[in-house]
C-alpha cells in the first residue's frame, strides 16, 4: 500500500502540491487526473521519491519511502516515467534486464534466471519479438509495452505509470491500459482522457491546483457537478454497458464558473438521434 | 508480488519459461570481441615498437622487452642502440599511447551517457583548455620550473584540475548537476581558458614558444617516457575498471534521470561521482600527451557499433579499441613525415574524420 500524508511540493516558492491526500490499497489501479498543470506528475515524483515533498509524508506500507534507500524502493516501485527515447542505442532485451539491475549488485552479473524472467516480462505484454530491436526504433504502443516489460521484470509489487497512452492511437490507448489492469500490482496511473479514467480505474483522485478536488470511485469522480469547475467545460455524462462516458463541449454564458455548471452548448438533438437508446443518469 | 508464470499472451509456456533471450550467445558475441581485440593489440605492440626510422623485427623487440621484464632471455639479442631505441624510446611511447588511447575512449563513453549526448568527448569537460593554459603557462614563462623535467606535465594537470573543479562548481546547482549544466558549463570554461591560453601566447612575444605550445595543444606522445607511463598508466586502468563496474548505472543514466532514480540509481550522485573518476583521468591524460583530439569521439560509438549499447561490454572494448586506434595514429605520426614528426591530433582528425562521415550516414534517428 503506497500513501501520500498532507504532502506539498514548491519548485522556486511556487506551490505545486499543497496538502494532497492519495493512498493505493493492494492490486487496485488508482488513477490520478486533473487538468495540465494541476500536480499530477509532480505527485507521482514525489511518491517514487524522485522530488522529496516540503511537507508531508509518504509511505510505503506505513514506512516512509525516504527511508527506504534508492535500490530498495526500486525493488518495491516500478516507474514507466514519461521520458524522450535515448539517442545512445540500447536494444528492448538490454532495457528490461535494466529492471533487474535493483536486484544485483554492482560487482554482480545478471545471472540466467535474470535473463529468463526478462524474456517472461517480454512475452507477457507480447512484445518477445521486440526483444533484439533498438528501443529508439519502436513505435509509441511498442514503447510503452517495452517500459512495462521492464517493470514486469523488476518484480516491484508497486507500478506508477505517468500518461502512458500519451502519443497512442485510440486502440493502443486500450491495449495498453488493458495489460495494465492484467496485472495483480497495486498501480497508480496519471491519465489525461477521462473516459479511459473511467473504464480502467478502480478509484480515482481528481487535482486542481495541487489540491485534491474530489477522490473516490470513478463512479463519485466522474460527474458533472465536479468536473465542470475543475476543467471549466461542459460535461455531459452517459452510462453505457455498466462504463461511464462523457462528452465534454465548450462553456458557454459567463466567467463566473459557479455559473458556468450544467451551461453547456449541446448541438440540438444530438442524444435523440443516436441509433442506441442510452440511458442518462445525471 | 508479480506471478509472471501466468503469461496469458504466452501461446507456448514450457518454451517461454527455458527462453533466456540467447543469454549463451550474446556473451560469446562480446566475448569473440574481446578475445580478437585483445589478440589485436598484443600484435600491435611489438610490430609498433619495430617501426621507426631504424627498423627493428617484432620477433627482436619481444626479446628485449622479455630481457628487461622477467630477464629472459639472458643475453640481450640486440645491439646497445637497439636496445635503448626500444627500451628507452619507443616501447614507452607505444604503451603511453596505448593507454592514453584507452583512456579517452573510455572517459568518451562515461561522458556519453552522463550528458546523454553522443557529439561529447571528453574534452568538453574544459579539461584539456585547463591543461593547455597550465602548459602555456610552462612554457612560455616557465611557472613551475622549480619541479625540474616534471613541470610541463605538473602544470598542465593543475591547470586541468582548476578547469574541472570551475565545470563543477558552476553546473551544480542546489546540490544536482544535470547534464545540460555540465554541458554548458563545460562550454562556457573552455572559451574562458582558450581565451586565457591565447592571451598568454600574445603576452609572452615569442614565436618558438607559441609554435610549442601549439604542438603540445595538437597532442603529441613525444614526452613519453618510463615514469609518464608508470604515473599515467595506473590511473587510466583504476579509473577504467571503476567506469566498468559502474557499467549498470551508466546504462540507466543514458536512458533519462527518472529512469536511473526508479531503478535505484541517483543520477545526481552518479553524475558526480563519474564526474571526478573521469576528470582525473582526462586530467592525468592531458599533462602526459596533450590534446589529441576525436579518439574519446568517434571509439565509443565504433565500439558500440561492435557489442551494442550495453555500458559492461561498451567500456572495455572501447579501452581496446582506442588503444590500437591510438598507437597506430601515433606509428604515422612518427614516421610519415621522418625526420619531423607530426603533432597526433592532426593524425587522429585525418583518420577519425572520415570515420565520423561513416557513422553519420549509419547513425538512425529513432522514429519519434
Amino acid at each position: 500500500m503506497l500513501s501520500a500524508r498532507d504532502v506539498s511540493f514548491a519548485y522556486d516558492g511556487a506551490l505545486v502540491l499543497d496538502g494532497v491526500e492519495l493512498s493505493a490499497r493492494p492490486g487496485e489501479v488508482v488513477g490520478l487526473i486533473g487538468p495540465n498543470g494541476s500536480g499530477k506528475t509532480t505527485l507521482l515524483r514525489v511518491l517514487y521519491d524522485a522530488l522529496r515533498p516540503r511537507a508531508g509524508l509518504v509511505s510505503l506500507d506505513d514506512e516512509p519511502v525516504t527511508s527506504f534507500g534508492a535500490r530498495a524502493l526500486a525493488r518495491r516501485v516500478a516507474v514507466v516515467a514519461q521520458e524522450a527515447p535515448p539517442d545512445l542505442p540500447i536494444t528492448v532485451a538490454e532495457l528490461v534486464l535494466l529492471g533487474r539491475s535493483p536486484h544485483r549488485g554492482a560487482f554482480q552479473r545478471y545471472s540466467l534466471e535474470d535473463h529468463r524472467l526478462a524474456a517472461q516480462a517480454l512475452r507477457r505484454v507480447g512484445a518477445r519479438h521486440l526483444a533484439d530491436r533498438s528501443f529508439g526504433t519502436l513505435s509509441g504502443g511498442e514503447r510503452q509495452r517495452a517500459l512495462i516489460a521492464r517493470t514486469l521484470a523488476q518484480e516491484a509489487d508497486h507500478l506508477l505509470l505517468d500518461e502512458p497512452t500519451n502519443h497512442l492511437d485510440v486502440r493502443h490507448q486500450h491495449d495498453v491500459l488493458r495489460l495494465v489492469r492484467t496485472l495483480d500490482v497495486t498501480t497508480i496511473v496519471v491519465l489525461h482522457d477521462l473516459n479511459l479514467a473511467a473504464r480502467y480505474c478502480d478509484r480515482l483522485v481528481l487535482l486542481h491546483r495541487g489540491d485534491v478536488a474530489s477522490s473516490g470511485t470513478t463512479d463519485q469522480v466522474l460527474t458533472a457537478e465536479v468536473l465542470e469547475p475543475v476543467y471549466e467545460i461542459a460535461v455531459r455524462r452517459l452510462c453505457q454497458a455498466g462504463t461511464v462516458q462523457l462528452l465534454f463541449s465548450p462553456l458557454t454564458g459567463a466567467d463566473d464558473p459557479e455559473a458556468r455548471v450544467g451551461g453547456g452548448h449541446w448541438p440540438n438533438g444530438d442524444m435523440a438521434e443516436s441509433p442506441h437508446p442510452q440511458e442518462e443518469r445525471r | 508480488m508479480i506471478a509472471v508464470d501466468t503469461a496469458p499472451l504466452d501461446r507456448a509456456p514450457a518454451v517461454g519459461l527455458r527462453d533466456d533471450l540467447d543469454h549463451a550467445r550474446r556473451r560469446r558475441h562480446t566475448g569473440r570481441w574481446m578475445a580478437g581485440l585483445a589478440g589485436l593489440l598484443v600484435g600491435t605492440l611489438p610490430i609498433a615498437v619495430g617501426l621507426g626510422p631504424v627498423a627493428i623485427a617484432p620477433g627482436t623487440v619481444a626479446q628485449i622487452a622479455g630481457h628487461h621484464l622477467v630477464g629472459w632471455p639472458l643475453a640481450l639479442p640486440a645491439s646497445d642502440a637497439e636496445d635503448s631505441i626500444v627500451w628507452l624510446v619507443r616501447m614507452p611511447r607505444v604503451l603511453l599511447g596505448a593507454t592514453v588511447g584507452a583512456g579517452l575512449a573510455v572517459t568518451g563513453v562515461a561522458l556519453q551517457a552522463m550528458v546523454r549526448n553522443v557529439l561529447a568527448d571528453p574534452y568538453l569537460l574544459g579539461v584539456t583548455s585547463g591543461a593547455s593554459t597550465g602548459a602555456a603557462a610552462s612554457i612560455l614563462f616557465g611557472v613551475a620550473a622549480g619541479v625540474g623535467a616534471g613541470s610541463l606535465t605538473l602544470s598542465a594537470f593543475v591547470g586541468a584540475m582548476i578547469a574541472t573543479a570551475a565545470v563543477f562548481l558552476l553546473a551544480r546547482v542546489g546540490g544536482r548537476v544535470t547534464s545540460i549544466r555540465l554541458l554548458l558549463a563545460g562550454v562556457a570554461v573552455g572559451y574562458v581558458l582558450s581565451a586565457a591560453t591565447s592571451f598568454l601566447i600574445f603576452a609572452s612575444d615569442s614565436p618558438e614558444g607559441a609554435r610549442a605550445v601549439l604542438f603540445w595543444m595538437l597532442g603529441s606522445l613525444s614526452l613519453a617516457n618510463w615514469s609518464s607511463v608508470t604515473v599515467a598508466g595506473p590511473v587510466i586502468l583504476v579509473c577504467l575498471s571503476v567506469l566498468t563496474v559502474w557499467g549498470r548505472r551508466l546504462d540507466a543514466l543514458a536512458i533519462g534521470d527518472d529512469t536511473a532514480q526508479t531503478l535505484g540509481v541517483s543520477p545526481a550522485r552518479l553524475r558526480t561521482q563519474a564526474l571526478l573518476v573521469v576528470a582525473l583521468c582526462v586530467g592525468a591524460i592531458v599533462a602526459v600527451s596533450g590534446g589529441i583530439g576525436f579518439v574519446g569521439l568517434i571509439v565509443p560509438h565504433v565500439a558500440r557499433l561492435c557489442v551494442g549499447g550495453v555500458h559492461r561490454r561498451v567500456i572495455p572494448v572501447a579501452a581496446l579499441i582506442g588503444a590500437i586506434f591510438l598507437v597506430w595514429a601515433d606509428v604515422i605520426a612518427r614516421t610519415a613525415f621522418d625526420p619531423r614528426e607530426l603533432p597526433l591530433g592532426i593524425v587522429t582528425a585525418i583518420v577519425g574524420a572520415p570515420m565520423l562521415f561513416v557513422l553519420i550516414r549509419r547513425f538512425h534517428t529513432p522514429a519519434t
